[in-house]
């Protein structure tokens, strides 16, 4: 029998924040009062107790590319960042486009165990664009969110039969939104920033027409349809648009979207070089406001280790992304107002909802799974070494406000701050 | 001076400043044994990952008449092909004992990383379509030598300006020294936005043939895999600088080109080698400015020259 006691904590259930004590049992919330002991305790301090958080979106790396990150270094990362469960996702090498490289990825994470890691699934046969991926094996394997993240599904017709495809299952369709023939040798956001670099832009449109595309088949097939990473004004108005149309769509934003805009890149470092790109100020406010109302409905972090020797050339040269699960919550602390229930709906709660997660995103009440995250929003820090195996963080260094001080995964301490 | 990577950071009186200095290596070339012994015993290696002839000489031609030794590295036949990374690639070169780096590079910003990693003084050969200091420097300092000064002249730029570290480079550096200065060139090859860019723009070159300089760009008319150009002829029936147009230009105008030049396209072949074409001075004035350039960031002492 294992237990722990969260002790004088600001507990969020669903009648809002308490301040209380949480008695967790053999993975099952037991009791939330006042004075509860046991011989394990976690001093909170103040802090939130909530259900622990689910990011839509992370770049695992295996199998095919351990040297970034593994399922193991990965998780470690994710406990630390105060999370419960992540969508992995399918550019892997190979893709995860089988039944049985879906079962590998879920089955690595339970074996690892400090986070449900949830396997996506391509859309397309090694993400190649061309033909369907084994889109019953996945299902049948889990899998409930299919994406080429990295790349768009390109051929429209293709789409739409993954589309008429997966709505008979209830799967999401998850799109990366780039068309790839207005983003040809761009690595930045195409804007005054760029032109003064004579670097090639990738511009805000090039978003936006795959949206607009994909929200018309989303009309036409039913399906349901998640946009990955939403990075402009203009795709926040697109799914703002199509939610009041009543389609079934929810969109995410990433940390590094909302805490930086293009001018980052003046520097020419590759610890801001990510796809999309960092956009405009305007776009920034955007997608944090559209975090704050609810238009987007969930934090992904886009979680993408890349080995210090790789990102350390040339911006061209560098390959894109950032890691973000330690980080997150604090980036969202710290740039979008939010109050505490809306904070973990953001970062827990829709996630688990759209996801069918039912042992995560729970509010913290008698009976629900133990996956919690003890949160203290004033607490400052600054990120100096990760859990990731990777460091390629823009947040190194920076003094952040917003602190994990343990993570509980089934029960289990996942993560505890030293 | 640590490096010398972009004419951004430069005010007025730093450029007029080197321009000076250029000056005065314009004399010492001039001179019957055109060589100061400045930078006796210091070595300047020159990176070039980027094809250069002209670029390339003019910096060695620059450190020799300084007496400096160089060394250069060609990325055809070197480590690089066997998958050595940059950094590694410029480290080695500082550990053979180079005491200043030329870089040229097709991407923005290698200059910068190289000269954070080596910590040696890094002069910008050009990188990507971002910045191309010296030939801003000898670009200026042949204005300055025809008219005397760039204030209040009109200089108009004309051709592919967004694929142009010349462009960039110029446009600051002529601003800077009091010229008023046009952009010319179709919008597909025009920055995409030129908000806070000291120039005004025009859409055809006859709008600026009462131009004191009318500066021309190399034209490609594939960019990046894209077509940015219908055709050349196209081209030259909108902003080529044809001999008809250069008879409308005033007398006392000129003509320059940062080569190398496409004849018959962006520049008619007799306007290329005309008197009022400054494209030969514009060469041999970039190696005074390099040699001023060098001298600043390797420190010699004034009295060497």
């Amino acid at each position: 029998m294992s237990e722990i006691v969260l002790k004088g904590g600001r507990v969020v259930g669903p009648d809002g924040v308490v301040n209380a004590d949480v008695l967790i049992r053999d993975g099952i919330v037991i009791e939330i009062g006042v004075g509860v002991n046991s011989d394990r305790v976690i001093d909170c301090g103040g802090a939130l107790v909530g259900p622990g958080l689910v990011d839509t979106h992370v770049h695992f790396r295996e199998p095919g590319q351990e040297w970034k990150e593994d399922i193991e270094t990965g998780s470690r990362a994710a406990a630390a960042g105060g999370f419960t469960a992540v969508v992995a996702m399918a550019n892997t090498d190979p893709a995860i486009d089988a039944g049985h490289l879906a079962r590998y990825v879920s089955e690595r994470g339970s074996d690892v165990g400090l986070v449900d890691v949830v396997p996506a699934g391509a859309i397309t046969l090694g993400r190649a664009g061309t033909h369907l991926s084994h889109l019953d094996e996945l299902w049948a394997a889990g899998v409930r969110l299919f994406s080429d993240d990295g790349d768009s599904v390109q051929d429209t017709g293709l789409l739409r039969l993954a589309m008429e495809y997966l709505s008979d299952l209830g799967g999401i369709v998850a799109q990366h939104a780039e068309d790839r023939t207005m983003t040809r040798g761009a690595h930045m956001h195409e804007g005054a920033v760029s032109a003064r670099l004579g670097m090639r832009g990738m511009p805000a449109l090039a978003e936006e027409v795959i949206i607009m595309r994909d929200l018309a088949l989303v009309e036409l097939t039913g399906v349901r349809y998640h946009a990955q990473h939403v990075s402009t004004a203009g795709s926040v108005r697109l799914v703002e648009e199509a939610k009041h149309r009543g389609l079934p769509v929810t969109a995410e934003v990433t940390p590094h979207h909302l805490a930086f805009d293009h001018r980052e890149i003046e520097r020419m470092d590759p610890a801001y070089k990510m796809y999309p790109p960092l956009r405009t100020e305007s776009d920034v406010a955007a997608v944090r406001d559209a975090l704050r109302t609810g238009v987007i409905d969930v934090v992904g972090t886009d979680h993408a280790p890349h080995a210090a020797a790789e990102k350390d050339v040339p911006f061209d040269d560098a390959p894109r992304g950032v890691i973000g699960l330690e980080t997150a919550a604090a980036v969202v602390n710290e740039t979008v107002p939010l109050d505490p229930v809306e904070f973990f709906e953001r970062l827990s709660v829709s996630a688990a909802r759209l996801l069918e997660l039912d042992r995560h995103g729970r509010w913290v009440e008698p009976g629900v799974p133990a996956n919690l995250v003890v949160f203290a929003p004033e607490v400052t820090w600054t990120p100096q070494r990760f859990a990731s195996r990777s460091e390629n963080s823009p947040f190194k260094g920076r003094r952040m406000k917003g602190r994990v001080l343990a993570t509980i995964h089934d029960g289990v301490v996942s993560y505890e701050a030293s | 001076m640590n490096d010398f990577l972009t004419v951004e950071g430069l005010s007025k009186d730093e450029l007029t400043s080197l321009l000076d200095l250029s000056d005065e290596f314009v004399e010492v070339l001039a001179r019957p044994i055109p060589k100061v012994p400045a930078l006796r015993g210091r070595t300047v290696a020159m990176l070039f990952f980027e094809p250069s002839t002209r670029t390339r000489m003019s910096f060695e031609r620059a450190a020799k008449a300084l007496s400096a030794d160089t060394m250069s590295f060609s990325p055809g036949t070197s480590s690089l092909s066997k998958g050595e990374s940059l950094k590694d690639t410029a480290l080695t070169i500082r550990a053979m004992g180079a005491d200043a780096l030329v870089v040229r590079h097709t991407s923005t910003g290698a200059p910068w990383r190289i000269a954070e990693w080596t910590g040696l003084p890094v002069l910008n050969g050009g990188d990507g379509a971002h910045q191309h200091p010296t030939q801003a420097l000898l670009d200026a300092l042949t204005i300055r030598q025809h008219f005397g000064s760039l204030d209040g002249l009109k200089v108009a730029i004309v051709g592919d300006i967004r694929h142009s570290r010349v462009a960039r480079s110029n446009i600051t550096a002529f601003s800077r020294l009091g010229a008023t200065v046009t952009l010319v060139a179709p919008k597909t090859l025009l920055p995409v936005d030129l908000e806070g860019w000291p120039a005004r723009t025009a859409g055809a070159i006859d709008e600026v043939l009462d131009s004191d300089v009318i500066y021309l760009l190399r034209i490609q008319k594939e960019r990046g895999g894209a077509s940015v150009l219908p055709s050349l002829p196209e081209y030259v029936s909108r902003f080529g600088l044809t001999w008809d147009r250069f008879a409308r230009m005033p007398s006392d105008s000129v003509v320059m080109h940062p080569g190398p030049m496409n004849r018959g396209v962006e520049i008619a072949p007799e306007v290329a080698d005309h008197a009022r074409s400054l494209v030969e001075p514009q060469v041999a004035n970039g190696v005074a400015v390099r040699m001023a350039v060098l001298f600043r960031l390797l420190g010699g002492e004034a009295t060497d020259v």
